[in-house]
């Protein structure tokens, strides 16, 4: 039960699982910023009827899996992926791969996970973590979020691998089947490939409340919140954002900065200008976010409240909307080589 | 954000791990810096928790009031909803939210009752005769 795993931290879990488990087969040039851009993970949609721990539906990234499956398609990995039935099943399908040798990525629930402070435990299901290895009955485990790796007991990651509520992981496993070794050319076209299909998902999707339409539309709805929700529940609503954007696994910024990271690399490989100034908005825009955290967190503490103040973070949403948009717009410009 | 602009405000996730934060050096290039947290996030968590024990604490008196089964109090401890409860028992929703009224939680037989006792890590008795 040998494979060259090595854990390296990183900021999100999706993407810090896809680079380590891509590094492992061989890719060593892939980083997280790259994963995260090839994968187009920018996104931001809004689902208003839907309430996930009491509180307002904000997702910053696409769905848990698709970061992953993107990247090794652009790439031309080949990946295996499957959900269970029966915990048996899932346990005995995960000893044979480790036994193969490979290092394979699990989709788990944090409610139940050891090694999180209690504060952190919610029933959130898109999270990802590798199982590298298997000691007696302890799994050896590589927490991308985690300065170092950790353990889990047979028992334990069973429990998180069948998490129950949205987005339940049923057990998914996911791994690059072969060692692959890419070419800088095959990267440059999954750069492109990444930024295209971002642009689409940000700009054309149809409907209002995904994409630059839907920090529209919530910036708008913001302004609202005050008096259709009362003054607690709309700052309850608005530590939710805040939660959503900037806790563990965004890189701050609602995962503005980590595109903007990304930018910079493409151009490592594309060498053009418009990505480079595409990137340095991308720094505005999650600085925006921040400074938009503030406002909220200023409305949930307490310490402000009025209309106005609503009325000035919905503002800084829809300043955010207008600068992305200018950003993409940008992107979608380039004329690649 | 600027590397040296990143919070390291000391968070509960702090005492376990620092979190990667992606910011830009002096030549506003980027980087990777460690941080121990930022306040306004934890005043975020803080806010989500204090909705949480203020959940808990009316559903134990909805408890004492006889206005619904103490299974109402021991989902909301766990964090759940009925959905997520479903999802973990195997039961019907609309079962579940029979259950969460007084009458309908007193005909449980005592198969069901251990059923969710197991999802609570309690024992049947604890839910049975729960004494808010």
């Amino acid at each position: 039960m040998t494979n060259n795993f090595k854990h390296i931290q990183a900021a999100h879990c999706e993407t810090g699982v896809t680079t380590n488990l891509l590094r492992g087969i061989g890719i060593d040039k892939m980083t997280e910023p790259l994963a995260f851009g090839i994968g187009a993970g920018l996104f931001f949609a809004y689902i208003p009827l839907l309430k996930i721990n009491n509180g307002p539906a904000i997702a910053f990234r696409t769905l848990p899996g698709r970061i992953f499956s993107k990247t090794c398609n652009s790439l031309g990995v080949h990946i295996f992926r499957q959900t269970f039935r029966s915990k048996e099943d899932a346990q005995i399908a995960l000893d044979k791969r480790l036994a193969e040798g490979h290092a394979v990525g699990c989709q788990v629930g944090v409610y139940y996970l050891p090694y999180f402070p209690k504060q952190y435990r919610f029933h959130f299901n898109a999270h990802n973590l590798v199982v590298y290895g298997k000691e007696a009955d302890n799994y050896l485990v590589s927490d991308p979020i985690m300065e170092t790796v950790t353990s889990l007991t047979s028992y334990e990651l069973e429990r998180v691998r069948f998490a129950r509520g949205a987005l339940s992981p049923n057990g998914r496993l996911y791994y690059p089947v072969n060692e692959y070794t890419v070419s800088d050319e095959k990267i440059k076209n999954a750069i492109k490939t990444g930024i295209k299909s971002n642009v689409f998902t940000m700009l054309t999707i149809p409907g209002f409340i995904s994409g630059i339409q839907g920090i529209r539309f919530t910036g708008n709805r913001i302004k609202k919140w005050r008096d259709k929700l009362g003054l607690e529940k709309a700052g309850l609503y608005l530590a939710q954002l805040v939660r959503m954007q900037e806790e563990i696994g965004t890189g701050g910024g609602g995962f503005r900065y980590i595109y903007a990271a990304f930018l910079q690399e493409a151009n490592a490989y594309h060498n053009n200008d418009q990505l480079l100034r595409a990137s340095e908005t991308f720094t505005n825009a999650g600085d925006l976010w921040r400074t938009a955290a503030v406002q909220a967190a200023g409305i949930f503490k307490g310490r402000i409240g009025s209309q106005a103040d609503f009325d000035v973070m919905g503002d800084y949403l829809l300043e955010i909307a207008a600068v992305e948009k200018r950003a993409f717009e940008g992107l979608s410009k380039i004329k690649w080589r | 954000m600027k590397k040296e602009e990143v919070p390291q405000d000391l968070s509960a996730l702090g005492k376990v791990t620092t979190e990667v934060c992606y910011a830009t050096d002096g030549s506003g290039k980027y980087t990777t810096e460690q941080s121990k947290g930022w306040d306004i996030k934890i005043t975020a968590l803080d806010a989500a928790w204090q909705d949480i024990e203020k959940r808990i604490a009316t559903a134990r008196e909805k408890v004492t009031n006889n206005e619904a089964s103490p299974l109402l109090f021991f989902m909301e401890k766990g964090l759940m909803d009925i959905d997520i409860l479903a999802g973990y028992t195997g039961f019907w929703k609309w079962q579940i939210k029979r259950h969460l009224k007084p009458g309908g939680f007193k005909k449980l037989s005592d198969k069901k009752l251990k059923i969710y006792a197991d999802v609570f890590e309690i024992k049947p008795d604890e839910l049975k005769n729960m004494r808010p």
